[in-house]
């Protein structure tokens, strides 16, 4: 009744709205916008994004109004939304998805005043930023667990894409697990989406079958968490905590936290001050971790994985720390030496342990 | 019978000609009562919702460069599948032809990335249209000689196009200076078509490039071929009488060829005008689905060149509406999908009007009592 | 060696099951004469109406029922449109995905992020269960599992040994002569329409409630797509499409299996081995052209107009 009463109140003053102009110039809060590769519903990689934006808008309240437009496709449509978003007047853009790249730089150049920051991409301008997370580093104490809890010695990983940001969570996981069990080995199944519960389930049911017995993956869904669940097989989160799907199997989430950095960006720019330096942020910078460690892993797992998280975070310990071998037994890396973020940017190798051939 | 309704259909003699506008107006009139209760529902004021949905986006130049943008390939697709689907030949893989069309054209431009000339995007123009035919010959090879069913064939092609670009752009093409993501190199531009905005001041800021020309030149084109053309009439006939067709002579296979072909060859052009139009590189998500959108856009457009052109701009409005609901309104995109859905309901279900006249129904004792 | 088959064959029944269950729906629609491209959105429906059900503690019954009724009410509004307005029947299948797909996306915003309370197990059949090859597999499926493989029979057997299904199937070939024997041609279809809703919602609940457990945006990931081809492929048979959805899981199954035994091909040319096998084996198929004018309804997406 409430909705019709609405809907004929609205109707009275239909020729004075359809006047009126939507944008109010009354307060004046920062506008920010993110633009979506998928629906905010797809419990992932959007999904992380917009607890991101809600936790900004949490923070500070009143001072920001904020704008989201999901499943944007990262082909000619992407441009069009970026433009109207900075021609509706957001002062900050977050474009979240890699295919965004050029279509930010293009509208940046058109609008000079306004500050983009381009997620995950590699080139930047004088009002595009870049920002990434090192998810390799959660990765890689998943793969330390993955090395105490494995009774066969087997991993298996179900990889979206051959980029450089999947293959080093494939490196970073192994050698985790190698740092505990020099003896294990990963076996990597492609499925060659982002997002396909089932052919995930499958990829997962077929690591399985090859005797993998601690998953991980760099896909959106849960799929193959419960896919461990189901086959008694132990598991982990990504991009969000998802110990909700699958308790049993359940042994850490490794989780993108953006809500920090969307804040500082926020913040800046409304005391003038707006952060224009790439930030390729890691646990150090609160910008991802493993969560929710499940407590039934071993005693001995949990010591190492507080103490090298604990490292990691004071920047003591970086993970792709030589000596680094690559899976077809050359040194790719010298004992006591570090990978530059340019090196890890661009890993086109499997490190030692992981099975078969990079796809190419 | 449960299904007896107060009103009962009967046919028109010719099909109306004020209801094929009536037709139209009356499913939007009713997509904005159904929108009404949900934008009241969802506490928006449902007036502003549709300013926002249907005027707002294309209320500057800009906003009309966008749109024909959108419509642009989908008309183009959908002409080349009315031709087809008026003989009954469900191509439903345009998607897959469009990619071949773009991989095909992005094959030259990489290729004569450094050293191209002039002739290069005509050259990438025809390219693409052979690609797209070709990908369509595989489908139309099976349905000729095989009578292998294409609605199967073209949609699993679909999935392997899909596939075939994505091994291009993570292997042999991708760009060196990609840090091993995957896209080729930007286009020179030589392989783009040029802006309009480049020749009119007006246009400043616009993306609308010479690819439209393509479109309008086709309109009239495949008009002329489904309404004039023997060929055209043939196809026609085939699809509505087959048995008839046979009986003339028409030879089948032909029929499958000829409608795939030009099918595949409009949707690779589709794939050229993308590429080498907004986007100016190939990528592996570079996937709008209009191939299958254009489907719709056929059948709503009725079949007919003209009605595909209204079609196609009412389908790309209805995406800009999408996104414009998204920034103006923070109405979460499901949302305008039901509304497209809703609206093309509407559409497709008054469009019985054109063909049909409606009469009150006699109540059913009214005969026994006559 | 056999057992190091078992996954493999488990793998390709698990993903096989919703696609038999929507294409046995989309078969009987064809059947009647009426093409129904909607099964993408019919399947989304029914997979939130069967979480939603699960997930305020209604049990698996009622998210069956719930995934069944949602479907089918969604396919009636299908089957207005194209069988009393007479509408074209590809242009509304697909306005019908879209349709589906943004009420689900919408409605089902809430139900995102959690496991699915109540989810239905494994039931291994005691003593068949252990039989070497098949056992771990076929005998070792949920309740809706073994509930596929009944609708198949009874599917076929409903097409082919009743007066119903010899009625649906001559509507289907065509309608005229149908209704000049009396067959009631509309309402059959109606039917049709409807019972293909439901199945196609009760594959949507196999996804939400049996495989995955959960509710995301967009779950059926385009399996509505390879059910529609599946009828085709199965050339309107209903045994057949059983045979194609194995063959189709089994294949999608092996292109990840042989990744994960490290054969070195490139990994696009195995994605795509599903799609390209399933071509084949139609056009192998083709071959004998006397068996799909026999099956293939002849009136299939036209338009019938009852008068009346």
């Amino acid at each position: 009744m409430k909705t019709w009463k609405h809907a004929a109140a609205s109707l009275a003053g239909a020729a004075a709205l359809l006047a009126a102009p939507l944008i109010s110039h009354a307060a004046e809060p920062l506008k920010m916008a993110w633009v979506y590769v998928g629906p905010v519903g797809d419990g992932g990689w959007t999904y992380a994004h917009d607890l991101g934006r809600k936790a900004a808008m949490k923070a500070l309240g009143d001072k920001i109004s904020t704008t989201i437009v999901e499943s944007v496709p990262e082909g000619a449509d992407s441009e069009r939304v970026i433009r109207d978003l900075a021609a509706k007047g957001n002062k900050i853009i977050f474009t979240t998805s890699f295919g965004y790249m050029e279509p930010t730089l293009k509208v940046a150049k058109a609008f000079p005043k306004v500050d983009f920051y381009h997620a995950t991409g590699f080139k930047s301008d004088k009002n595009v930023t870049i920002y990434n997370s090192r998810m390799y580093e959660p990765a890689y104490l998943a793969g330390i667990i993955a090395g105490h809890v494995s009774k066969k010695g087997i991993l298996g990983f179900v990889a979206s894409f051959p980029i450089p940001e999947v293959v080093r969570n494939i490196n970073a996981y192994t050698m985790g697990a190698r740092s505990v069990n020099p003896k294990i080995t990963t076996k990597v199944v492609w499925v060659n989406t982002w997002y396909d519960p089932g052919k995930e389930r499958q990829a997962a049911e077929a690591l399985i079958g090859q005797g993998a017995d601690v998953l991980l993956q760099n896909t959106d869904s849960s799929a193959v968490l419960q896919t461990a669940q189901d086959k008694g097989v132990n598991a982990f989160g990504w991009d969000s905590d998802m110990t909700a799907y699958a308790p049993k199997a359940h042994l850490g989430s490794a989780i993108e936290i953006w809500g920090g950095y969307y804040t500082k960006v926020a913040e800046a720019a409304i005391a003038g001050k707006p952060l224009k330096t790439t930030v390729w942020g890691g646990m150090k910078d609160g910008m991802n971790d493993l969560v929710s460690i499940s407590p039934n892993i071993p005693a001995a797992a949990k010591a190492v994985v507080a103490e090298k998280a604990a490292a990691i975070k004071s920047g003591k310990v970086q993970v792709f720390t030589g000596p680094i071998k690559g899976s077809d037994g050359s040194i790719k890396l010298a004992a006591g030496k570090t990978l530059t973020d340019k090196e890890i940017d661009s890993v086109n190798y499997y490190v030692e342990g992981v099975e078969g051939q990079l796809p190419k | 019978m449960p299904l007896r309704l107060p009103f009962r259909l009967i046919p028109r003699a010719q099909p109306s000609q004020r209801m094929l506008l009536i037709a139209p107006l009356l499913a939007v009139t009713l997509t904005l009562v159904v929108g009404l209760g949900i934008f009241a529902a969802l506490g928006q004021n449902p007036l502003v919702a549709f300013r926002v949905f249907f005027i707002d986006p294309v209320s500057d130049i800009n906003g009309v460069s966008e749109l024909l943008l959108k419509a642009s390939p989908l008309c183009l697709i959908a002409l080349g599948l009315a031709i087809g689907f008026r003989a009954n030949i469900w191509n439903i893989g345009a998607e897959g032809q469009m990619y071949l069309g773009g991989i095909f054209a992005t094959g030259l431009a990489i290729h004569f990335h450094e050293n191209g000339g002039p002739w290069l995007l005509p050259a990438m123009i025809l390219a693409g249209a052979v690609g797209g035919a070709l990908w369509a010959s595989i489908t139309a090879f099976l349905r000729a000689q095989l009578r292998t069913n294409e609605i199967l064939v073209s949609l699993m092609l679909t999935y392997v196009a899909d596939l075939l670009v994505k091994y291009l752009v993570y292997g042999p093409w991708q760009d060196p200076q990609s840090n091993n993501f995957p896209f080729t190199v930007s286009f020179s531009d030589d392989a783009l078509f040029p802006v309009l905005m480049n020749w009119w001041d007006w246009l400043e800021g616009t993306r609308i490039n010479l690819s439209l020309l393509i479109t309008v030149v086709a309109v009239p084109l495949a008009w002329l071929f489904m309404d004039k053309s023997f060929v055209g009439f043939q196809l026609s006939v085939a699809g509505l009488a087959p048995a008839a067709a046979r009986y003339a002579g028409f030879s089948e296979k032909r029929m499958v060829w000829i409608a795939l072909l030009i099918g595949g060859a409009a949707a690779g052009l589709a794939g050229v005008t993308e590429v080498a139009g907004p986007i100016g590189q190939l990528n592996d998500r570079w996937t709008p689905g209009y191939g299958f959108t254009a489907i719709i856009v056929a059948a709503l457009g009725r079949l007919n060149a003209f009605g595909i052109v209204l079609a196609a701009l009412l389908m790309a409005l209805l995406y800009l509406g999408g996104e414009a609901a998204q920034i103006s309104l923070q109405l979460p995109k499901a949302i305008s999908q039901v509304f497209q859905g809703l609206l093309l309901m509407f559409l497709l279900g008054c469009d019985v009007l054109v063909n049909y006249r409606v009469a009150r129904r006699m109540p059913a004792n009214a005969l026994v009592n006559a | 060696m056999i057992e190091s088959l078992n996954p493999l064959l488990a793998s390709a029944i698990a993903a096989a099951i919703p696609l038999i269950l929507a294409a046995l729906g989309e078969l009987v629609v064809e059947r009647s004469g009426v093409l129904n491209l909607g099964l993408e959105g019919m399947m989304l429906i029914g997979a939130l109406a069967s979480f939603v059900a699960v997930a305020h503690g209604g049990g698996l019954a009622a998210s069956v029922i719930a995934a069944m009724a949602a479907g089918a009410m969604i396919a009636l509004v299908f089957g207005f449109v194209t069988l009393t307005l007479q509408a074209n029947q590809v242009a509304a299948g697909l306005s019908l995905t879209i349709l589906g797909t943004g009420i689900s996306a919408f409605l089902g915003r809430q139900y995102v992020g959690f496991r699915a309370p109540a989810s239905f197990a494994d039931l291994p059949i005691p003593g068949l269960s252990e039989l070497p090859l098949l056992g771990p597999s076929l005998f070792s499926m949920n309740l809706l599992g073994y509930a596929t493989i009944a609708l198949l029979g009874g599917v076929a057997w409903f097409l082919y040994r009743t007066r119903a299904g010899l009625a649906l199937r001559c509507i289907g070939e065509s309608p005229v002569v149908a209704r000049s024997l009396g067959l009631p041609v509309i309402p059959v279809r109606y039917a049709a329409v409807a019972f293909g809703g439901a199945m196609a919602g009760l594959a949507g609940c196999y996804y939400a409630v049996a495989q995955f457990k959960m509710w995301q945006e967009g779950l059926t990931s385009g399996n509505g797509w390879i059910a529609l081809a599946l009828v085709v492929f199965a050339t309107w048979r209903p045994l057949r499409v059983g045979i194609g959805a194995l063959l189709f899981g089994g294949v999608s199954a092996l292109g990840l299996y042989l990744q994960a035994i490290n054969v070195q091909v490139s990994v696009f040319a195995l994605s795509s081995l599903p799609y390209l096998a399933t071509i084949i084996v139609l056009a192998f198929i083709s071959s004998n052209q006397n068996a799909i004018r026999r099956n293939a309804p002849a009136s299939l997406g036209k338009a019938f107009h009852a008068d009346g």
